[in-house]
């Protein structure tokens, strides 16, 4: 008896116009079983549907859209080989978020030499942005592309697991709990790598206003 | 400059300004591409495997072999130094012809 896959599925249904109500979304444990089976398309599936997330993950630890495509490609890879080590206890999203991040951790760790060290590249905008703060901080605007152009070349300065806990820490606004579950790391390491890296952030930004102003 | 309020500033710009989600064109093709070649790529893989595998009982099998070979050596008791044995095998033909004489 031919067995009819999530992806033929959804494939007939569109082909047929079917109206929407008569057919739901494969879950991602239906679509993680079909692929188990053998059906490679059902994690096409999977893939349209964490593609956006995945590459918003990527864009935040990679600058240049050539390493992001590189960077979401190998989680997805990683995805489909290591699928069978994924046990459906928890939903499919935490595990797969867990390997996203553990991949720009080595992403970022395996780049560590190219990472900017001197801060001499400061563009004519960046520079009168920070000159504006130090006027007036209140009046500095946050939606400014100099502003944006700054936090990511200090970013870029930190050190992998800086940078990892800033990101997902002060940025994301992630709990200590959510980063050690997706790093790996234990709670009290946690802490202490996120206590470092806002003393590393800030020595990164005593340096650049002492080469500055001073 | 107040460092701190400058670092606070500056999250808060990377907080307000969250990355695009944009996915280039047919990007999951490309995904299913590579996993495609790389599901053809198994076979050698699985080959490979298949050798490691192999190896630790032919080593097994050629420990046991040894074993065995210098036991029975054993069992013989002490035999002929080497360099007789050699030229008795060598000049065997030799004796023969003389006896034909």
């Amino acid at each position: 008896m031919p067995i009819l896959s999530w992806s033929r599925f959804l494939a007939f249904a569109c082909l047929m116009d079917m109206p929407d109500c008569l057919w739901m979304e494969p879950s991602d444990t239906e679509l993680i079983a079909a692929t188990l089976k053998g059906d490679a398309a059902s994690f096409e599936v999977l893939v349209k549907r964490y593609q956006p997330r995945i590459f918003a993950t990527a864009r935040r630890y990679a600058r240049r859209e050539d390493e992001v495509e590189d960077i979401v490609q190998e989680i997805f890879i990683k995805a489909f080989r290591k699928l069978a080590s994924y046990r459906m206890e928890a939903p499919f999203e935490h595990w797969f978020m867990r390997l996203a991040v553990r991949t720009c951790y080595d992403f970022l760790r395996s780049h560590q030499r190219n990472r900017e060290t001197a801060f001499t590249d400061m563009t004519v905008n960046e520079t009168d942005w920070l000159d504006q703060f130090v006027a007036e901080p209140s009046t500095s605007r946050e939606n400014a592309a100099a502003a944006r152009e700054l936090v990511k070349k200090i970013l870029n300065q930190l050190s992998p697991s800086a940078r990892l806990i800033i990101t997902l820490l002060e940025i994301e606004e992630r709990s200590v709990k959510e980063i050690a579950a997706l790093t790996g790391w234990s709670v009290p390491l946690v802490k202490v790598r996120a206590f470092r890296a806002r003393a590393e952030m800030r020595k990164c930004l005593e340096r650049i206003i002492r080469a500055k102003y001073l | 400059m107040n460092i701190v309020e400058l670092q606070k500033k500056l999250l808060s710009v990377a907080r307000a300004n969250s990355p695009s989600d944009g996915v280039p064109y047919a990007f999951e093709k490309r995904i299913m591409a590579r996993i495609a070649s790389e599901q053809l790529m198994d076979v050698w893989a699985l080959w490979g495997r298949l050798l490691w595998r192999a190896a630790a009982p032919c080593v097994g099998i050629m420990l046991v072999m040894g074993v065995w070979a210098v036991a029975s050596l054993d069992l013989n008791g002490p035999s002929q130094p080497l360099a007789s044995d050699l030229e008795e095998t060598v000049l065997a033909p030799l004796a023969s012809l003389e006896d034909s004489w």
